[in-house]
């Protein structure tokens, strides 16, 4: 039996080799259709036509397409990403102390969105077709239907122009403090272990109106999938025998509806992680954060296609790890996965 | 003959029963009433807007620039001095443009790949399931900003973008769809009564795919509406000063600070609005088609 698992699991990690290939590929083309000379631009605004052509060789553009392929490919075997033209550091280092931000960002806002929406969810599923069920979908249809961008805009409006009460949207950290030594790369925690508390509570505050934005539109699928399985959970035997059997309303709801709707809530939470990192481009450039989406889109107006190819190839490889780790997950959690 | 006359009888009782449930569930359901006659709004926005709007749209005026809401101006004038409402209202038949455009070609596509791979089967639904697990592998978004920078800044680019991104799901449901009628008993009495095989699929197999893929069509026309004007929000796609609700949002976006909301507030919930009909209708439409599934 555990070995019928480890080959599922194995089965599971070999199925996501040839998403990577593809997705390896695909950011190669992206890239390379970019519009601009990336050649010119590196050469500088003074460059000769010859300065030009021998930056172009140097970085390799003067070859043929399938061999440039193959020169990306191993050097990505290496961990070389390429050099970022804009800021003329290795991408792979620029994306690596640029992701903590965004990091930090996107889990904060998904810790706030399932506090939220998981009880909503609930309190919908015991109350079907009533006035709190029909309340709760227009809420989060409303949450989904808000532009991340826009939400961003009206709540620096409404609490950092008319209240006062945020600070001004300007990256993680006001200037008034400083860094705290990097251990994590996320400042709550790096705080947190420095014993700063002071700016603990200062990187919370410029974190709470973006990571508001973002849980915000991420409500949705996760209230609807609450409430889908619980409503299946709650219809189901087992909960009719618990019922039989005299327990509290809590125990059967909270002790064996929820954790049994729990799963098909975790498998949504992966598809609400790729939303939640696309959404992140917005939100980071309404925010000026500093994450890995604000990179992104420096990079794709000088079209400086290392940067762009790291980060398009960063994000998805992010994804496909996340959606194994939750499969995997799933399949230790759940006794009845593997047996089929 | 004696099966004409049997359809004949049978369909009416079937219709009614069709629109008695349409109205059973709108009765139940006043949120998805109110969701089409909002939808009967921007319909009507897109199509007279251009016709019934104060003010040219593009006409600048710097005297008046800046000037919050007033009665003259409905929704203010930007910073320079062109009316926000006309601006908005003529921005209608662009946004539903791009996402209506964009939904058709990834319904069209979507419906032809998955529903030769649900079909046949074999290596065609091999290789089409590894290449949409491919494009599902990326943040679609972030898909999007690849494509329409890769394909160069301008509105075909957005809606060929927005239709790659949404071609999956298509694919998916009617490949699913398909596959489980591949069988079927009408499917095989379609195929012994002489039809090709392609003629099963287009007319007989595919038409049950139709009702789900509604539903899905109502909800990406949202996602598409949101992802266009994200893409404009970034300075991809629709330049300035083409009216256009995500890039009218982004020029604001630099007066909030300093309290001119609305430049930036009255396209924004305009976009809002847009979205929220076509996900109210997008549920409306899963209750009439399928009562199990919702959610």
């Amino acid at each position: 039996m555990v070995s019928d698992r480890a080959k599922m699991i194995l089965g599971r990690m070999a199925q996501a080799l040839p998403v990577v290939a593809g997705v390896v590929v695909i950011s190669f083309l992206l890239t390379r259709a970019l519009p601009g000379d990336p050649a010119a631009y590196f050469a500088g605004p003074a460059a000769s036509e010859a300065s030009i052509a021998e930056v172009r060789e140097a970085l390799g553009l003067d070859k043929p397409l399938v061999q440039q392929f193959f020169l990306y490919v191993g050097d990505l075997a290496q961990g070389n990403l390429g050099t970022a033209i804009s800021t003329g550091q290795p991408v792979a280092a620029d994306l690596a102390s640029r992701l903590p931000a965004s990091l930090e960002l996107t889990l904060v806002a998904l810790l706030l969105s399932c506090a939220v929406a998981i009880p909503l969810g609930v309190l919908a599923a015991t109350r079907p077709g009533t006035w709190v069920d029909h309340l709760c979908r227009v809420l989060v249809t409303a949450g989904v239907s808000m532009p991340t961008f826009f939400t961003g805009i009206v709540l620096i409006y409404v609490f950092y122009y008319l209240l006062g009460v945020a600070p001004s949207p300007l990256g993680r950290l006001d200037f008034i403090y400083l860094p705290p030594p990097t251990v994590t790369g996320f400042h709550l925690i790096d705080a947190a272990l420095a014993g700063d508390w002071e700016t603990w509570f200062g990187a919370l505050k410029q974190l709470v109106l973006p990571a508001v934005t973002l849980a915000l539109f991420t409500l949705a699928p996760i209230a609807r999938m609450t409430r889908a399985a619980m409503l299946q959970a709650l219809s189901s035997d087992f909960i009719r025998t618990a019922r039989a059997a005299g327990l509290g309303r809590g125990k059967v709801l909270y002790g064996y509806a929820l954790r049994n709707a729990l799963l098909p809530v975790i498998t949504t939470l992966g598809m609400v992680f790729s939303f939640t990192l696309g959404a992140n481009v917005l939100v980071e450039k309404v925010f000026a954060w500093p994450g890995i989406g604000s990179y992104a889109v420096e990079a794709l107006v000088v079209s400086d296609y290392a940067a762009v190819q790291g980060f398009v190839l960063a994000m998805a490889l992010l994804f496909v790890l996340l959606n194994l780790v939750i499969d995997i997950a799933y399949a230790l959690i759940d006794p009845r996965i593997g047996f089929s | 003959m004696a099966k004409d006359t049997l359809t004949a009888a049978e369909a009416p009782p079937r219709r009614d029963g069709t629109l008695a449930h349409i109205g059973h569930v709108l009765r139940e359901n006043p949120v998805t009433m109110l969701a089409f006659a909002m939808l009967g709004f921007f319909l009507g926005c897109a199509l007279l807007g251009p016709v019934l709007v104060p003010y040219d749209p593009l006409a600048t005026e710097a005297a008046r620039a800046l000037e919050p809401p007033s009665f003259e101006h409905w929704f203010g004038t930007d910073n320079l001095g062109r009316d926000v409402f006309s601006r908005v209202i003529v921005a209608t038949r662009l946004d539903l443009t791009i996402s209506v455009a964009a939904v058709a070609l990834s319904f069209a596509f979507g419906s032809v790949l998955g529903g030769m791979a649900g079909y046949w089967g074999g290596w065609i639904d091999a290789v089409l399931n590894r290449c949409l697990d491919t494009i599902m592998a990326f943040p679609l978004f972030v898909l999007a900003m690849g494509v329409v920078a890769a394909l160069g800044n301008t509105v075909e680019n957005i809606i060929y973008a927005t239709a790659i991104i949404n071609i999956p799901f298509y694919a998916r449901l009617v490949r699913a769809e398909v596959n489980i009628r591949r069988n079927a008993g009408f499917a095989r009495a379609a195929r012994l009564a002489g039809n090709g095989d392609l003629r099963v699929l287009a007319v007989h197999i595919f038409p049950n795919a139709l009702p789900p893929m509604m539903v899905q069509v109502s909800l990406n026309l949202g996602w598409a509406i949101l992802n266009a004007a994200g893409l404009s929000f970034i300075g991809l796609g629709v330049r300035p000063p083409t009216p256009e609700w995500g890039i009218m949002v982004a020029e604001g976006a630099n007066f909030i600070v300093s309290g001119e909301w609305w430049l930036a507030v009255f396209p924004g919930l305009w976009l809002m609005l847009a979205v929220f009909t076509f996900n109210l209708l997008g549920d409306g439409l899963r209750d009439i088609v399928d009562p199990r599934k919702r959610t």
